[in-house]
């Protein structure tokens, strides 16, 4: 006897109404996509649920897989059995013996659809439950108020199913249903976390990143790309869009008195970003500030930057401490990517005392000097832009199929 | 030739030397280096982790390069005597680990640490319900290798893991050195902290070798300097030792998975054969390691014995390589047995995948053979 499905319900999904098809054709199109290495299991959709048939895959392996997916609220492994008694209590002790040591208490729950079963509700009830504490004895009692297991048994004309454990799952929405955002991708600890947590809300996002070659290094750009690799684990493959920046930001150190550089730095970078946004069609910028954290994340700095764009800017991280953000990231695994120490567009012009309040009209007066427009489209047109896949070794590593 | 003598050493693979030797040429920079040549070998270094860490199914940032078994074993034990050494100054071992254990545990008993010594049977084996009584509130380690070096025993690594579990404080350290390949273990579900393997028993090249430490474990380095190795070993990286050592772990695994049986047939074939000859006594326990076989000939200095068989260009070794210098009984054997005579006259085989049926019953034949020769002359 073996698992043989797995339930998947949907969460907040289920509330939408007239757009729940493309809802639900998103998230079985993501599930498809985290089962690729399952080649066995099939999926099937329903309004309510969904089910993949595991034909003989790995029930554990593959909840591991799929509770990372954004959509799904809970997930649940059952066995579907004949109508035959024996085969239902031997299927009722095999799926708590799946749990032994991790429940104490059980409680069985029959629905009972097929009124033609020769047992009742409650004869099932008691027999499969004696069953249970004849072969658990000393192990498992019964609680019916409020159990570590509610053993859930259906009845039906076809078959009997069992369930009852329900494992969380990442919840969310089915990526891309909410729509694109550009993420400006950094290479540091916070960017990605946001980008994670954006994708959770359903958005499909591509990265920006801006590169200023001499004064970052190759590697600060591989980093970016290792980076883009994680997150292109929730759909396969992730772009960026790669600006070199060093003109601009040359140009800034010349103009721009030093305590606002870093103010006009990220106007501009914004600037940009919203221009590579219109281009992709895209309809917010994502960032991973979290207030106060640097010169550039205060309040006032966010005031003094934000208004060169009218597009939203989403700051998932807004509101958490840099340790929650750490622990996210090495959720994410994203963590021991990002604290490799190579200096990237952020670092390197960093003024040794940056304003900390930047008035707006010093910042728009200061820039009044420069034509900055011109440089922006050069940069926007010589972008790189690249696709990053799943599990692809990114560019600019050695090449070593012979090495390894 | 007949290479018998695979637990002393194995030969590197042909496709293991290729890549030492094209990352030396091509790929020479050193990986703390700012240039591309740098970026390259750390690159080169952080894919080396990157597959061996999956190969052993663990996570990067757990696996530690090392020079080899030896320098596992010393940064497991003395790394984490010294960063829990707050928490007691008590550690279990074995009476029958490899030297690079038994030595370390001694001078932690010169700093100050307690040693428990945890007896084995007639099999090799520790029980675990010595261990459960060997436990204290001030334990701080275990250490029990998988596979015995000289004899093959394979410890219960699994049921110990499980009953540490009930031990959150003490941490588990597994000499894997001559278990990885030849049997399976699960580091993650059998709760180790700690394991060391050495690149050179398993076809890849001597002075590389591979610690786990757990994520969340801390361990004292025994180098300071560069901090390399997120600071656990200062020194520039063996960058080419390391991409060979990956390449190498993965070819065994590879074969490991395709053997259909024939490294322990071949055991059996010379347990049989040894077993059917007088005069010899099998120190080996029934079912061991695959790879390895040992056995005394009391009244013979196995030291003659193996020259005798040299002639006939058959490779074996007295006991573990490492103490065979020294001239000295084989502590194992003599743990497992308590007879002087059986454990002056220890010869171990150790074969790998390669090895083939013919050369046992070849050196089979030559053992046999020399033993007629010997018992005449030497009694």
């Amino acid at each position: 006897m073996k698992f043989d499905h797995i339930i998947i319900r949907y969460g907040e999904i289920s509330t939408k109404k007239r757009n729940r098809k493309s809802f639900v054709d998103k998230l079985k199109n993501h599930i498809r996509w985290a089962l690729r290495d399952f080649k066995a299991a099939t999926l099937q959709a329903s309004r309510e649920r969904m089910y993949i048939l595991l034909n003989g895959e790995d029930h554990q392996k593959i909840i591991d897989q799929i509770k990372s997916v954004y959509g799904i609220q809970s997930l649940s492994p059952a066995l579907k059995v004949g109508r035959d008694i024996e085969e239902i209590k031997a299927a009722a002790l095999y799926y708590v013996d799946q749990l032994s040591g991790e429940i104490e208490t059980f409680k069985v729950s029959t629905k009972r659809s097929d009124k033609d079963f020769p047992y009742n509700t409650n004869e099932m009830n008691h027999l499969l439950g004696g069953h249970l504490l004849r072969n658990k004895d000393g192990i498992l009692k019964v609680d019916v108020k409020k159990p570590d297991l509610n053993l859930l048994v259906e009845i039906r004309k076809e078959a009997v199913y069992l369930s009852g454990v329900n494992i969380q799952g990442a919840g969310g929405l089915p990526f891309g249903s909410s729509g694109k955002a550009m993420l400006m991708l950094s290479g540091g600890i916070d960017s990605p976390v946001a980008g994670f947590l954006s994708m959770k809300r359903g958005l499909e996002i591509e990265c920006i990143h801006f590169y200023s070659p001499p004064f970052t290094s190759e590697r600060s750009k591989q980093k970016v790309m290792d980076l883009a690799e994680k997150l292109a684990l929730v759909n396969g493959s992730m772009k960026v869009h790669i600006v070199p920046f060093t003109e601009i930001q040359l140009l800034i150190q010349k103009q721009i008195p030093e305590n606002y550089t870093m103010t006009s730095t990220r106007r501009l970078m914004l600037r940009i970003a919203d221009a590579i946004r219109e281009k992709e069609e895209a309809l917010a910028i994502i960032t991973g500030e979290s207030l106060g954290q640097v010169a550039s994340q205060t309040m006032n700095s966010m005031f003094a930057i934000n208004e060169v764009i009218s597009t939203p800017v989403l700051r998932p991280l807004i509101a958490m401490d840099k340790l929650e953000i750490i622990d996210l990231a090495k959720q994410y695994d994203t963590f021991e990517i990002s604290n490799q120490p190579y200096e990237d567009c952020c670092t390197v012009f960093t003024p040794a005392s940056p304003k900390t309040k930047p008035k707006l009209e010093k910042v728009q007066y200061y820039e009044s000097f420069v034509d900055f427009d011109k440089l922006i489209e050069a940069c926007v047109e010589q972008t790189e832009t690249r696709k990053i896949h799943f599990g692809e070794k990114a560019a600019g590593e050695v090449q070593t199929e012979d090495l390894f | 030739m007949i290479y018998f003598d695979n637990s002393a050493t194995t030969k590197p693979y042909p496709e293991v030397i290729d890549s030492f030797i094209k990352v030396s040429t091509d790929y020479f920079g050193n990986p703390s280096s700012l240039h591309g040549l740098g970026a390259k070998a750390e690159n080169l270094l952080t894919q080396a982790r990157r597959q061996v860490a999956e190969l052993l199914q663990v996570k990067s940032m757990e696996i530690c390069f090392t020079s080899g078994g030896t320098e596992g074993n010393n940064l497991a034990i003395k790394g984490a005597a010294h960063a829990y050494s707050g928490r007691g100054k008590h550690i279990i071992t074995t009476v029958m680990e490899h030297a690079s254990i038994k030595e370390t545990c001694k001078s932690l008993e010169e700093e100050g640490y307690e040693i428990t010594y945890l007896q084995v049977d007639s099999d090799g084996l520790v029980s675990v319900e010595e261990l459960k009584k060997a436990l204290r509130t001030d334990t701080i380690l275990v250490s029990i290798m998988s596979v015995n070096n000289e004899v093959g025993s394979i410890q219960p690594i699994a049921e110990i893991g499980q009953l540490l579990k009930e031990w959150p404080q003490v941490l588990f350290h597994v000499d894997h050195v001559q278990g990885i390949g030849k049997i399976p273990l699960d580091l993650t579900a059998g709760k180790i902290d700690l394991c060391t393997i050495s690149g050179h028993k398993f076809h890849g090249l001597k002075g590389t070798g591979v610690l786990y430490i757990r994520d969340g474990i801390r361990v004292s380095p025994l180098f300071t300097g560069g901090n390399q190795e997120a600071r656990l070993r200062s020194g520039t990286e063996n960058v080419a030792g390391f991409v060979a050592l990956a390449k190498a772990l993965r070819l065994t695994l590879q074969k490991s998975a395709q053997d259909d049986g024939k490294l322990t047939e071949i055991r059996e074939m010379l347990f049989q054969g040894l077993n059917d000859m007088q005069g010899v006594k099998i120190n080996s326990p029934k079912h061991g390691a695959p790879h390895i076989i040992n056995f005394s000939i009391p009244g013979i200095k196995s030291e003659v014995f193996i020259h005798s068989l040299e002639e006939k260009e058959i490779y074996l070794s007295t006991t573990s390589a490492c103490s065979s210098k020294k001239k000295s009984v084989s502590d194992t054997v003599l743990a497992m047995f308590h007879d002087q005579r059986r454990a002056e006259s220890v010869i171990r085989i150790s074969t790998s995948y390669g090895n083939e049926h013919y050369e046992a019953e070849l050196v089979l034949r030559e053992i046999k053979n020399t033993l007629l020769k010997l018992q005449k002359v030497m009694r």
